[in-house]
């Protein structure tokens, strides 16, 4: 069940990902964005990381991704324009890529090819497990990404606005 | 491999190519939101890695990494789309080959 899971969500993050690579509209980019991470968020949830794939619906598809869409279709972003396609390119480049990830995905997994396989159930980092050492030993860094935010929402506002002259 | 685990480098191996194909994704694309959703691409597929070495090691810490990483990635979507709304209103286009203006 866990394999059956794994294959689904794991091919479904990858076409998506390839469909956000391949789509020459920012809109359909945009949703296979929002497959992929919706699909990490099921395989967050096998290895055990409740928190991290709540987080990972509610923040990133839902809020950050939502920012995306707002700013393509403020900015009515259309299909992007094509550059001169060169033959050598197309023939040569795109075989020598998907080797490239060929050889990335293996060598990342022969190295780990000993590690324990993952078993849903047996390691969940409770969300209670999470807050606690996030105001236990992360107290400062958390603090500080308080202050991130602010800074993040001051700048985008004023970068944002409108030059008024 | 146990029957019904899945081996953790598959998992690793995912990661890895979904990051390949954001940095496709971030040279190949012409327009600079695409470059920014494959950014958050990389992004995501180095949370994968960061949430199953956590469950390698059985530590929370992994898990905490990535709620930064989150946080970080929505300051940064958000800043990041400031810039391009003022870029764009600028310039009047999201072709990064017209962004020339720092160009020596």
């Amino acid at each position: 069940m866990d394999l059956f899971l794994f294959l689904t969500f794991a091919l479904i993050a990858l076409g998506c990902a390839v469909n956000l690579v391949v789509q020459s509209h920012p809109i359909s980019s945009a949703l296979s964005l929002i497959g992929v991470m919706v699909s990490l968020a099921v395989l967050y949830l096998l290895l055990g990381a409740e928190f991290i794939a709540a987080i990972q619906v509610i923040v990133y598809a839902g809020a950050i991704m939502v920012l995306f869409l707002f700013v393509i279709m403020l900015l009515n972003a259309g299909v992007e324009e094509r550059t001169r396609k060169s033959k050598l390119v197309r023939g040569l480049g795109l075989p020598l890529f998907a080797i490239l990830l060929c050889q990335l995905a293996y060598l990342v997994y022969r190295h780990f090819r000993s590690a324990a396989p993952v078993q849903f159930g047996k390691f969940i980092g409770s969300t209670a497990q999470i807050g606690r050492a996030l105001f236990r030993d992360y107290v400062l860094p958390f603090e500080v990404t308080s202050i991130l935010i602010l800074v993040a929402i001051l700048g985008a506002v004023v970068l944002a606005r409108k030059e008024v002259s | 491999m146990s029957p019904g685990g899945v081996p953790l480098s598959w998992y690793l191996a995912l990661s890895a190519i979904l990051f390949g194909l954001g940095v496709a994704g971030f040279l190949f694309k012409r327009n600079i939101i695409t470059m920014f959703m494959s950014l958050e691409l990389m992004l995501n597929a180095v949370n994968l890695s960061f949430v199953a070495f956590s469950y390698k090691w059985g530590q929370i810490g992994g898990q905490l990494f990535v709620f930064f990483v989150i946080v970080v990635a929505a300051a940064e979507a958000a800043v990041g789309l400031a810039i391009i709304i003022s870029v764009f209103r600028n310039r009047g286009t999201l072709n990064p080959d017209d962004l020339e203006a720092m160009k020596f």
